[in-house]
């Protein structure tokens, strides 16, 4: 899921860079958030029967649409491949990307991208058939691997079977489509990606119940949203109301009481700064006072999000695991709101 | 007095001078054509030192030293040896040998083919016209890319597993058909196979020989001799005698069933079969009907004059109208091997590791370098084409009407 590519000079090389403008006052005239999205990926980005958009990164577009513009429906989704989101996001056709990206060192540093934080924490997984008892990716010696070229996952796979000194041999295809043929017609034996791309991809499949999900996991995959290079402004908005929706769930905010809790200043004062019954933190961002009101509305908190999209009662089946909250033994953490 | 008299006669004299050029066809002509090479020029070097800008602009630098750095990446196919550890540069040759592998596969498999196909579609036999019609009409008019997953998604899925291709699914248990590959024995040379493989050669040495003096003999008594007979049997026999007087000097690999996959042996995966059959169906389709224009160009004179002095249909085919025709056919059948070889960067599409996924494909995304990598997959396509261009005119040069 996480191409290593650096679109941004394929964007400029032809074109002129033209001085940013702020993003904000970009959407803001346009009235309308371009949102750039995965093209295809059930329970994070994917068309529903009747034409719309659904899913966890989805969820994400609404809630910075109901932040910046005041309505969760004022959005373009961009989808893009794995090869052409930076592209995208770099030469302006897009405002920002939640797009299960991984945030290394290279894309932050080298592709001057700017990553705002991890709305989710994902690793690498390998996926068989049940019928061939294989209990570890350690017993895997020999296997045919179907995977996405072009990842980091292919980097990783190629590290842990080195590691392991046991032989593979890579089925590499264009994207998750391809795999999935490939897995499904025997052409190979396992299906490695990220986790949450496992547990998405076999949601798909007529006999789910006949997939096992192995229990290693060979690498760190933290997923976020990305901005472009220079636009601290429009970062900031984008990593706060990531962190609002986080902090909301920690302050037992949800899509149901928020309207209640932000009618007027109530006991708790830092529920109180967040939905902007006191203080003037939406100010602070170029934002009104109840910009996090309105995203917590639109989705709800992160809680929410998470058991609608991919949580264990959809059929993607994903705990919490590592995306528990902090106080519940898990990695969601937000810095104060103060 | 004089001076200004002479600038003004300069000046005008000047102006006449442009004038005439301008309406001088000759010289019109020449001054448009150096004005649009200028504006070319200028263009060409207006965009690159606009990519170069824009280039240092985001902080990237134009250099070819990643090729030295290591792939990290594995290859499922490869004519040499590679592992992760390999460089960027060893990651480039092996694309490069497996993009060459599929021409050259295709390109024989296509023009053997085509030429049948060709043939075949003039016969007389109104089925046989009509199939072979059927199936040019429709491989023609369908995209080479639905082509290549349509073959790659019938190999897949009809090939039985590895398991299944031990039970079933195998020539005589040496040869497993999977949907994983086609695993066969891979040979071993042993001490003595040289003299086969010498054998070998002095046998394709000796057929060029007999072919002069059979044609010498054949100019002087009219006898003729079954040359191509022959010197297969030759090609075949000789170095299959040595082999038995060796002793059978050569060990074999055999592949065997171990865990999930095959091991051993001599594996071709079904990416490098499926795209090499789709690529060859489809060129050759494009070169039957190359081959009927060629044979239909042929003056109708010809067949009856050869049918006349009583030589058979297809001695007349194969000794007097191909040879004519491959004037007409040799052109433009260099562009249809040019289209197959530049086709082949379909490869990705079903995940064959050819020269565009590996140094145009991981590699770039690796190391961010578009410009570098995008000027060694061009370099490398372009130097391809010409080489077959340049074997094929040199073709066509021996074979092109000598006129007296």
């Amino acid at each position: 899921m996480k191409r290593i590519l650096l679109g941004a000079t394929a964007a400029l090389a032809l074109g002129a860079t033209a001085v940013s403008a702020g993003t904000l006052d970009d959407v803001k005239a346009r009235g309308e958030l371009n949102c750039i999205v995965n093209s295809g990926f059930v329970g994070f980005a994917s068309v529903d029967k009747n034409g719309k958009y659904q899913g966890y990164d989805i969820d994400y577009c609404k809630a910075t649409a109901a932040a910046v513009l005041g309505d969760a429906s004022k959005i373009k989704y961009k989808p893009a491949t794995g090869k052409t989101r930076f592209t995208i996001l770099n030469s302006k056709e897009g405002d920002v990307l939640w797009r299960n990206t991984t945030w290394t060192f290279v894309r932050d540093v080298d592709v001057k991208l700017a990553f705002q934080g991890v709305n989710y924490y994902d690793g690498q997984g390998f996926m068989v058939p049940k019928k061939l008892g294989v209990k570890s990716a350690k017993d895997l010696d020999g296997a045919s691997v179907c995977i996405q070229t072009g990842t980091t996952t292919e980097l990783n796979l190629a590290d842990f079977f080195r590691v392991n000194k046991i032989k593979y041999e890579p089925v590499p295809t264009e994207g998750n489509e391809e795999s999935r043929r490939n897995i499904l017609a025997g052409r190979c034996d396992v299906y490695t990606t990220d986790a949450s791309g496992l547990a998405a991809t076999r949601a798909t499949f007529k006999d789910p119940e006949n997939w096992v999900i192995l229990p290693e996991i060979i690498s760190k995959e933290p997923l976020g949203p990305v901005t472009r290079h220079g636009d601290d402004q429009w970062s900031d908005i984008i990593r706060w109301t990531k962190n609002a929706l986080l902090a909301a769930e920690e302050l037992g905010i949800t899509s149901k009481n928020v309207d209640e809790l932000g009618a007027k200043a109530g006991n708790n004062p830092e529920i109180n700064r967040l939905l902007g019954t006191e203080g003037d933190l939406g100010g602070m961002l170029g934002l009104d006072k109840k910009w996090a009101h309105r995203a917590i509305k639109a989705v709800g908190n992160y809680g929410e999000i998470f058991e609608r999209n991919i949580g264990k009662n959809t059929p993607v089946g994903l705990e919490r695991g590592l995306n528990a909250l902090w106080t519940n033994g898990g990695l969601q953490y937000t810095p104060p709101f103060r | 007095m004089a001076s200004v008299n002479t600038v003004a006669q300069s000046d005008s004299g000047q102006r006449n001078f442009i004038a005439r050029l301008w309406y001088d066809k000759e010289a019109r002509g020449v001054i448009l054509q150096v004005l649009t090479v200028s504006i070319l020029f200028a263009f060409i070097a207006y965009i690159t030192s606009n990519v170069i800008a824009n280039l240092a602009l985001v902080g990237k630098t134009f250099s070819f030293d990643f090729l030295a750095e290591p792939a990290h990446y594995d290859i499922n196919q490869s004519l040499i040896e590679y592992s992760s550890k390999s460089t960027h540069l060893r990651a480039g040759l092996v694309g490069m040998l497996n993009t060459l592998a599929v021409a050259v596969v295709g390109i024989i498999v296509a023009t053997v083919l085509g030429f049948v196909l060709g043939v075949l579609r003039l016969s007389p036999n109104w089925l046989i016209s009509k199939m072979v019609y059927c199936y040019v009409e429709f491989v023609r008019n369908t995209p080479v890319l639905l082509q290549i997953l349509l073959v790659h998604g019938i190999v897949v899925h009809s090939l039985p597993s590895p398991r299944g291709a031990q039970d079933g699914g195998n020539l005589a248990e040496t040869i497993f058909f999977t949907n994983r590959g086609v695993f066969a024995p891979q040979p071993l040379p042993q001490d003595g196979f040289g003299f086969v493989i010498g054998a070998f050669v002095l046998a394709i040495v000796g057929c060029f020989i007999f072919k002069r003096w059979a044609k010498k003999r054949q100019d002087e008594t009219g006898k003729y001799l079954p040359v191509f007979l022959i010197s297969l049997g030759a090609i075949i026999g000789l170095p299959l005698l040595v082999y038995l007087l060796m002793g059978a000097p050569l060990d074999w690999n055999h592949p065997e069933l171990k865990g999930f996959n095959f091991k051993g042996g001599f594996v071709v995966r079904p990416e490098f079969l499926a795209l090499t059959l789709a690529l060859s169906i489809y060129t050759a389709a494009f070169i039957a009907e190359i081959v009927r224009a060629g044979i239909e160009a042929i003056n109708k004179g010809q067949w009856e004059a050869s049918l006349a002095v009583g030589m058979s249909r297809s001695r007349t085919l194969s000794e007097v109208i191909i040879p004519q025709a491959m004037r007409v056919i040799v052109p433009p059948l260099t562009s249809q091997y040019l289209n197959l070889t530049k086709n082949s960067s379909l490869a990705i599409a079903i995940g064959y590791m050819d020269i565009v996924a590996t140094i145009g494909g991981i590699t770039l995304m690796q190391t961010g370098k578009e410009m570098e990598t995008m000027i060694i997959v061009i370099g490398f396509y372009l130097s391809v084409s010409l080489t077959i261009s340049m074997f094929m005119n040199w073709y066509n040069k021996r074979i092109k009407l000598v006129e007296r």
